[in-house]
């Protein structure tokens, strides 16, 4: 358990990008001048991975996460010295077999028994080992009726199975997974996982990469989060996933605000001119569209999300306090109005909607600025992006100022349950029943994220 | 250059699976299936002895019956133009598996010259038929596997070249169908080379020429049933030597930057 399988001392990998037109350059000028290798040199660089260093011990599972891009295959391949790296040293000991890329190198023309055979050599089997376990092979990827059939008959989930199979049984010394257990269906995902998990028993070391959080937390002994190349933490997977998940919400406030803003400075540009909007947006012309349009002799000036302690938030997590608040204002005094806020799905679905008529609030008066707050005392929804509308409008419907979908706030919650609602609930078990208590998860704490 | 032998010798199994692959994906699907590599020289066969019996007849004493001529020598050639026209794409069209598992490249490149190897065994039955037909088959035949052999390190040699630098510059593909076109009438396989007068300057310029070489021994143990070749075998097969160290050489400087280029 403590010698290091895998040891990564501040490792770089820079790709080389060229520019299309310079190739036929160079073959020129490579021709002409003798000067091949050196017109071998990069033109323009990427770098992938910068100061990279962990180490990972014997029989330990070892967690990757980080955004799309942020270099986490290109450490899996320099992990299994399908490149080297650019500085830096990174030493393996061991067989290591790589789950890249499922079946890669299967020839479709010939058949699954014969492709079987090719791809756990390629992998490192020897001819006897591959005789033993072949049928193992077969049986796991549950193709014995197609194993003579040409892989190119194969449906995608087949071929998926297979290429799992083989690699799963070359028996590495390091198993390098790469986001591929998203492929196929619900039952053999399941035996993937007890496959690996059966690996991991069995003291092999493992690394992996995914998005899938909740299987880092549950599998990996230690996690290493890349952010744009570069560690940005590294350590104990509850810890680390947290970080990132903070990280994330962060990002999605900034995004979300910065939308926010847009449409703030939108809605301020066309206060000149509410007709032109009016004829620009039909008002429930088909689908869900977002728009703005009204008489705009009450008009919405700008709308903020704000958390229990008063802060602008984009970003909730289920069960939080969370309060609409809307700076309105009129021009003139106007005795008919309404204010109404309803909620929507990704998808469109109207999750919730309310006004302060169908409450039964008799509007008196409105002049000169206000502000008109909706109160929401447990954000009972599950994870996801919800998108508010709110207006101003007369008692029979007449807009003064509809904002339709121009605002938004995501949910984020550590449990993944389905649907749009999230009841306070419990789960309670009595008599010959038995189940551990999942550990606690509490959401996370994105207050302190995003006051700055 | 011993690496790339090293590394080539551990991995036999899998160049073997892949030869036998590649000879089975082949003709897969066809209705002749294997037959093809009998019919495919006979049938080349047949359209040269069109071509030079009929059309342009070849009266030439010493290369008599010159189809046979012919035919000693279009075998060896098709082996090396197919090894080298498809060397080339090999490392592009395996891509897949360049970037995605940890395999030694020169392994595709040896491949594409073993299968196309085993085509031209294939083949040899057809001709060794034709021989014995026209009782020409002499007990020199058995020293084939020599040009074979010296053949095999030429190409190999070639291959792994143009094949890591086709990753780059892919106009070598190109390029290389029309050298190759050029090489076929600068090397005596439709002429004979001894016919042509010692002291001349096109005598020279052929000497230079490393397949003249193993085509003038090919024809000499197949045909003429005599061989007097071996010097200029044995210049051939140091040449040989010589473009599998600069082959092998130059693969293995480029060898990293296959996954990033493919």
């Amino acid at each position: 358990m403590s010698t290091p399988v895998i040891v990564a001392r501040d490792v770089a990998k820079v790709y080389r990008r060229f520019v299309h037109k310079n190739q036929f350059k160079t073959l020129k000028s490579a021709l002409l001048t003798g000067s091949l290798l050196s017109d071998l040199r990069p033109e323009e660089t990427f770098t992938a991975l910068d100061h990279v260093s962990f180490e990972v011990p014997r029989g330990s599972t070892f967690g990757v996460i980080g955004e799309n891009g942020s270099g986490k295959s290109t450490l899996l391949k320099l992990v299994a010295g399908i490149t080297k790296p650019t500085r830096g040293s990174l030493v393996v000991d061991g067989r290591v077999s790589a789950l890249i890329e499922l079946g890669a190198g299967f020839h479709p023309e010939i058949s699954g028994r014969e492709n079987v055979a090719i791809n756990a050599i390629m992998l490192g089997l020897t001819r006897r080992e591959l005789d033993r376990r072949f049928g193992e092979i077969v049986a796991f990827a549950e193709l014995e009726e197609f194993i003579d059939a040409p892989v190119k008959t194969y449906s995608s989930g087949m071929y998926m199975r297979l290429g799992f199979a083989v690699a799963i049984h070359v028996e590495p010394d390091v198993l390098l997974i790469d986001e591929v257990l998203a492929v196929g269906d619900e039952g053999f995902t399941r035996k993937c996982l007890d496959k690996i998990a059966e690996f991991r028993a069995r003291g092999k070391t493992i690394i992996f990469v995914t998005h899938s959080l909740g299987l880092v937390e549950k599998m990996c002994d230690d996690v290493l989060w890349l952010r744009h190349g570069r560690t940005a933490d590294r350590g104990d997977p509850k810890r680390v996933v947290d970080a990132y998940l903070t990280y994330v919400a962060g990002g999605e406030e900034a995004r979300l605000k910065a939308r926010h803003l847009a449409a703030a400075a939108q809605a301020a540009g066309q206060e000149g001119a509410p007709e032109e909007t009016a004829a620009e947006v039909e008002p429930g012309a088909g689908g869900y569209r977002p728009g703005r349009w009204g008489s705009r002799e009450v008009e919405i000036r700008g709308l903020r999300f704000l958390d229990a302690a008063g802060r602008d938030r984009h970003v909730f997590v289920p069960g939080e306090a969370v309060t609409i608040a809307l700076s309105v204002g009129a021009a003139r005094q106007v005795e008919d109005f309404v204010f109404g806020v309803g909620l929507f799905s990704a998808e469109g679905t109207n999750v919730w909607g309310t006004n302060t008529d169908i409450e039964g609030f008799l509007p008196k008066r409105i002049e000169g600025a206000a502000e008109v707050r909706l109160e929401i005392g447990s954000l009972s929804l599950v994870e996801g992006t919800y998108s508010v509308d709110v207006a101003a409008h007369k008692r029979d419907g007449t807009p003064y100022d509809y904002h339709r979908g121009l605002h938004s706030f995501k949910v984020k919650s550590r449990v993944k349950d389905v649907g749009l609602y999230r009841p306070g609930h419990r789960w309670g078990f009595a008599g010959g029943v038995s189940l551990d208590a999942p550990p606690p998860r509490p959401e996370l704490d994105l207050s302190e994220e995003t006051s700055g | 250059m011993i690496a790339t032998v090293a590394t080539l010798v551990r991995y036999r199994a899998l160049i073997q699976s892949l030869v036998s692959r590649e000879l089975k994906a082949r003709y897969r699907g066809s209705v002749l299936g294997f037959l093809w590599s009998f019919v495919n020289p006979l049938l080349l066969l047949l359209t040269y002895t069109f071509v030079f019996t009929i059309i342009l007849p070849n009266r030439q004493v010493d290369i008599q019956p010159y189809f046979l001529f012919l035919f000693c020598g279009i075998l060896p050639w098709t082996w090396l133009q197919g090894s080298l026209a498809e060397s080339c794409g090999v490392i592009i069209a395996s891509g897949n598996l360049i970037k995605k598992v940890l395999f030694p490249a020169e392994v595709l490149p040896t491949v594409t010259v073993l299968a196309n190897l085993a085509h031209f065994l294939l083949g040899l039955p057809i001709l060794f038929a034709f021989l014995a037909w026209k009782g020409k088959l002499a007990w020199t035949a058995v020293l084939l596997p020599v040009p074979i052999f010296v053949q095999l390190v030429l190409s190999l040699g070639l291959a792994l070249f143009l094949s890591a630098l086709t990753v780059h510059f892919r106009d070598i593909q190109n390029i290389v169908t029309h050298v190759l076109h050029l090489w076929f009438f600068a090397t005596p396989v439709i002429y004979s080379y001894a016919a042509i007068d010692e002291t001349s300057l096109l005598r020279q310029a052929l000497r230079l020429n490393p397949m003249t070489h193993v085509m003038v021994v090919y024809q000499q143990v197949l045909f003429y049933g005599a061989i007097d070749h071996w010097r200029g075998l044995f210049l051939a097969f140091l040449i040989g030597i010589l473009f599998f160290g600069a082959g092998s050489f130059l693969f293995d400087r480029l060898r990293d930057t296959f996954p990033e280029d493919v």
